[in-house]
């Protein structure tokens, strides 16, 4: 196994290590995931037709400000007994580090989802196991691009005083293109295809995934050094 | 390692103003200063944690800015915080470190290197529930398991009793015995007593050889 591919399983290793001994982040999230589908019902009323049409953009939302949670914390454990700078004094390229945190966190979220879907469809009364496949992947790739930016993002709010704010106010915006991608594809998927423009959604998720996947990786050491 | 002209400010303050300090490979300096004076920011700077605002530093001939992937290699770091996991255990601390520089933790030698700094029975347990000392001790045995070229240690002797004073003091004698550098920031000269060769003091942003008292220096022609 070369170097670099030892140095991103140690981290995928630690941070899930630390998770599931602790299981704090992963109640947390899933516990306001469902209270954000629950208060969005209770907003939405009990209109049938209104769920069915919004539930693609609710169910993208539900990720987003729950998974948000999940990044702070994947630092938070760095900055901790000044542990970010060990590790920023290993030999290798730091890219690794990124690598490493966004599979963690890629593997967590999408953990998160497999609860918070089917408690979705049931809220909502979803056909999930009628589209399980193409559903799955919309999921894959909107969660992908969600992660990689919040990886990134989050490793430049660690170093800021007031990270938890600035992390969604960073976020957030950069998020557009994805969740409304992201969103379509779902509605298009669950409530049938009429315009036949879920592969083309699909293509921008992808397009979307690949662009800031090099991008954080080529930025991430300037903005994780003090 | 080479500082030269090495300053350093955050935001307005500039807390180092022009360092220059050469330390010959096989020497160990002692840094003083008070408290505030730069001895951690010019620790962190040798290692490439931080960049210089000015000057350059070199570490056995590499810039720690340009070539920083070439010093980290070299470079081990005890510092005020040992930068260890709580939800890990001792063990898996260690068996992290040895991944994250790209070795096999496979046949490693995790619990003698435990047992060489007191912890051969906590090699299980979580660091949630070490004391301070523990923590540092941990840290050791992380430096232990990869013994650095240039040793860097930070007020070393914080939170360790005398038993863990002789061990740092042993791996200070040790790094320098196999041609390496040793950096040491104290306050506490004392306890240092019998390892340095010099001493750099900083005061003002400015670092300048200052006499150390003999009881203090390594004995001549031979280790400590």
């Amino acid at each position: 196994m070369s170097a670099e591919l030892r140095r991103v399983g140690a981290i995928v290793w630690k941070d899930l290590t630390a998770e599931r001994r602790t299981k704090a982040n992963f109640n947390a999230v899933v516990f306001l995931a469902g209270l954000i589908l629950l208060l969005f019902g209770f907003a939405i009323g009990p209109d049938g037709q209104t769920m069915e049409l919004i539930a693609g953009g609710v169910l993208w939302l539900t990720v987003l400000f729950s998974g948000v949670l999940s990044f702070n914390r994947s630092y938070e454990q760095e900055l901790e007994n000044g542990a970010l700078e060990m590790l920023l004094l290993y030999p290798g390229d730091r890219r690794s580090i990124f690598v490493g945190k966004l599979l963690a966190n890629l593997l967590f979220v999408l953990l998160v989802e497999v609860v918070m879907v089917p408690l979705a469809a049931v809220l909502y009364d979803l056909p999930l196991w009628q589209h399980i496949g193409p559903l799955s992947l919309v999921l894959f790739l909107g969660t992908t691009g969600f992660v990689t930016l919040g990886t990134f993002y989050a490793a430049m709010a660690s170093r800021l005083r007031a990270r938890e704010v600035m992390l969604p106010l960073l976020l957030f915006p950069m998020l557009v293109p994805l969740l409304v991608g992201a969103v379509q594809a779902t509605g298009g998927i669950l409530n049938g295809d009429l315009m036949g423009s879920t592969a083309s959604w699909l293509r921008l998720l992808v397009v979307f995934d690949v662009i800031f996947f090099v991008a954080a990786l080529f930025a991430f050491e300037h903005v994780i050094e003090d | 390692m080479a500082l030269a002209g090495v300053a350093r400010r955050f935001g307005r303050r500039w807390v180092l103003r022009g360092v220059d300090l050469v330390v010959q490979p096989g020497q160990v300096v002692v840094l003083t200063g008070r408290n505030g004076s730069g001895k951690t920011t010019l620790l962190r700077l040798v290692a490439s944690l931080i960049r210089p605002s000015r000057g350059a530093i070199r570490v056995f001939g590499h810039d720690t800015v340009r070539e920083g992937a070439n010093v980290r290699p070299l470079v081990g770091i005890l510092a005020h915080n040992a930068g260890i996991y709580d939800d890990l255990t001792a063990g898996e601390n260690l068996i992290f470190s040895l991944r994250m520089a790209g070795q096999s933790a496979r046949g490693a030698p995790i619990s003698e290197t435990l047992e060489r700094v007191g912890l051969a029975s906590f090699e299980f347990e979580r660091v949630r529930g070490f004391s301070a000392g523990m923590r540092r001790r941990l840290g050791l045995a992380r430096l232990l398991l990869r013994p650095p070229r240039l040793l860097l240690l930070d007020e070393p002797y914080a939170s360790f009793d005398q038993d863990g004073i002789d061990l740092v003091n042993e791996f200070a004698v040790h790094t320098r015995s196999q041609g390496g550098t040793v950096l040491l920031s104290t306050h506490d000269l004392a306890r240092a007593a019998g390892i340095p060769d010099w001493r750099a003091h900083i005061a003002d942003g400015l670092i300048s050889e200052v006499p150390l008292e003999d009881r203090f220096r390594r004995p001549a022609g031979g280790l400590a």
